[in-house]
């Protein structure tokens, strides 16, 4: 048996070695130059991977991987410096906002961006959060939203729907003794120091592409230092969910998208002159 | 060229030497006894070197921005009073386990809760003894004059970045809020100097810095916790300060730190007056500690009083230092009680004087 997979992989090894399928014209996906060849500790399915690549993609696209400092948070994305070749500081859990303020503030021409999930930017960091946006800073901030604490093993999140399970809510999400889950991208949304909010998903291409688009916007605007960008990503976490990948979709799709609606809920109105500078 | 002298209060000189040493960014957030750091930097940094200064929502948020800033490779500095040097603890323990460079500066009142506004030494054991969770250690100023106020800050820069560890101002409300004679120092340029650490974005041509304090694997984190280790070592070795003023001869020594030596430099004073010899052991660095001196200094001195406006805090460290040659004694007022020079010398004179009669 070991002499014959052996030679599988001899032959394997042959395989990729030929000329003819490694040739450059043949290669119709590449990995961004922003991201790692470092495997991701993320679960099978999960959103934050695509996130990630997302990020580097808007990063490469735009030429400024020496111009751009990432704030990672605590939680599943604790490590997401592991993944991405740009500088990046880790920040205490829900502290992202202020840590990325503190580097925008004595690095303003530099493209700074803090990544978040729930219970990192609507439980714990919410005072952060609030006041990060209503100072207006020039930042973008990425908040993964998937409705449940991923990285301590599936606790409830400030965003957990009504109902829903968790390890501490084993019955479901029970308002009268929890309360509502927190829709902290529409209370952002109203501050005049936030300059551009939306809310995506990463669950199908059409999605992705939206998503990426977004994120584009997050660091373009900051040129135009009129305040902060806030880019809400609806994502699944498979693991915590109980579900396999695309159960996880078709749960997401069913019960988070008509609660967290889609879209865009403040965008810069860009055919002022003044602003249409750097589009 | 002429020295520039000021009468100065003590919060306001010690934001004027920020700015004069050419610090780069200032987070705070109000809390007396030292509102006026902020204040005073509001109003006058800006426009005079391009110094950031925000106001922050929080201690919580203003340490976190310290934290981004720092690893930014620039001057930081933040100032609070004890319940908010409390909220900051944890962003501490991240900024010297990342080994960032910054001052922060705590002009302590009285506790424990809410307490008071008036002055208190109370925060000795948070300050030197950790505060935050893990072993880290700050390097611990403690002035004892507006004076020192100011060349507190610029020392504070210097060995902040010497030895990538932040640097703590242990002052106090007294302080703080009293005027004083002081010589400023000429103002230093903010420099434009990148160290190699910081994240400022990846040029191609070296790796991306990373600044985290997780390192999940337990070899790697006690490999981080022995480096931080023989750092402190280190600066155990070449950083101790201490102000020795009549020991050679004394049969008694005050021990105290900052607000508190001055008024045993008067109870010296007075004792002396009636003959009895004491002189007055002051460290200036609280960390790193001069254990090695006291010790020294209990083979020649017949009895140490360790006077703290706290319950008993240093004087922990004093007998550590002393390890049972002498006796040493402790008086301490608590709550924002000054002690006065007489009832030093009155406790000097029940403890030792009178059972040497």
């Amino acid at each position: 048996m070991n002499e014959k997979r052996m030679t599988e992989e001899q032959h394997f090894e042959e395989m990729i070695a030929e000329e003819s399928i490694c040739i450059a014209d043949n290669l119709v996906f590449e990995k961004p130059e922003t991201l790692l060849d470092t495997p991701m500790h993320y679960c099978p399915g999960c959103g934050h991977g695509v996130a990630h690549r997302l990020i580097a993609e808007a990063i490469d696209e735009l030429g400024i991987q020496d111009k751009t400092i990432g704030v990672a948070p605590v939680g599943c994305s604790v490590l997401a410096y592991q993944y991405l070749n740009i500088d990046m500081s880790e920040a205490a859990h829900g502290r992202a906002s202020a840590v990325a303020t503190g580097i925008k503030r004595v690095l303003p021409d530099k493209y700074v961006f803090s990544y978040q999930g729930d219970g990192d930017l609507a439980a714990i960091g919410t005072g952060e959060t609030l006041h990060t946006c209503n100072r207006g800073e020039n930042i973008l901030i990425i908040f993964i939203n998937n409705g449940i604490y991923g990285m301590t093993g599936g606790q409830m999140a400030p965003t957990t729907l009504p109902g829903m399970k968790s390890t501490t809510t084993p019955f479901g999400r029970d308002v009268k003794i929890m309360g509502n889950p927190l829709k902290i991208t529409e209370m952002i949304a109203q501050l005049p120091g936030v300059y551009y909010c939306t809310r995506v998903a990463v669950n199908s291409p059409v999605n992705v592409r939206k998503a990426k688009k977004a994120i584009l916007n997050g660091f373009k605007y900051q040129d135009h230092k009129k305040g902060l960008s806030f880019v809400e990503i609806v994502s699944n976490c498979p693991s915590n969910w109980k579900m396999n990948p695309v159960e996880s979709n078709k749960w997401m799709e069913e019960n988070m998208f008509p609660f967290y609606t889609l879209g865009d809920m403040k965008v810069p109105n860009l055919n002022l002159p003044s602003e249409s500078k750097g589009e | 060229m002429n020295k520039e002298l000021k009468l100065m209060k003590g919060n306001e000189a010690l934001a004027e030497a920020a700015i004069r040493v050419g610090c780069d960014a200032y987070f705070g957030y109000p809390i007396t006894p030292q509102s006026e750091i902020l204040e005073y930097l509001t109003r006058e940094a800006y426009e005079r070197t391009g110094m950031v200064v925000l106001q922050a929502e929080s201690e919580i948020a203003s340490i976190n921005m310290i934290y981004g800033a720092a690893g930014a490779g620039k001057k930081v500095m933040t100032s609070s009073s004890s319940p908010g040097i409390s909220l900051m603890q944890e962003g501490i323990s991240y900024i010297a386990c990342a080994e960032l460079p910054c001052v922060l500066v705590n002009v302590v009142r009285g506790g424990p809760g809410l307490g008071t506004i008036q002055p208190s030494q109370g925060d000795y054991f948070q300050t030197v003894k950790g505060g935050g969770h893990g072993d880290y250690k700050l390097i611990v100023l403690a002035p004892s004059t507006v004076q020192e106020m100011v060349d507190h800050v610029k020392l504070g820069f210097e060995l902040a970045f010497k030895w990538r560890n932040p640097v703590m101002i242990l002052t106090d409300g007294a302080l703080g809020q009293m005027m004083e004679k002081v010589e400023l120092f000429p103002q230093i340029r903010r420099t434009t100097e990148v160290p190699e650490w910081a994240t400022v974005g990846k040029p191609k041509t070296r790796e991306r810095n990373i600044i985290t304090t997780l390192h999940i694997e337990a070899d790697k984190m006690q490999e981080i916790n022995l480096h931080l280790q023989k750092k402190y070592k280190e600066i155990e070795q070449e950083e101790i300060l201490y102000e020795a003023s009549g020991c050679d001869d004394a049969e008694f020594v005050l021990v105290a730190f900052g607000l508190v030596a001055r008024i045993c430099q008067k109870t010296a004073l007075l004792a002396r007056e009636k003959g009895i010899k004491v002189g007055v052991f002051r460290p200036i660095t609280l960390f790193p500690y001069p254990f090695n001196e006291l010790n020294k200094l209990a083979d020649r001195a017949k009895g140490f009083l360790t006077v703290e406006m706290n319950a008993g805090q240093m004087v922990e460290d004093v007998r550590l230092a002393v390890n049972g040659k002498i006796p040493v004694e402790f008086l301490g007022r608590m709550g924002g009680v000054v002690p006065t020079p007489e009832e030093i010398l009155q406790t000097i004179e029940e403890k030792f004087v009178g059972e040497l009669v």
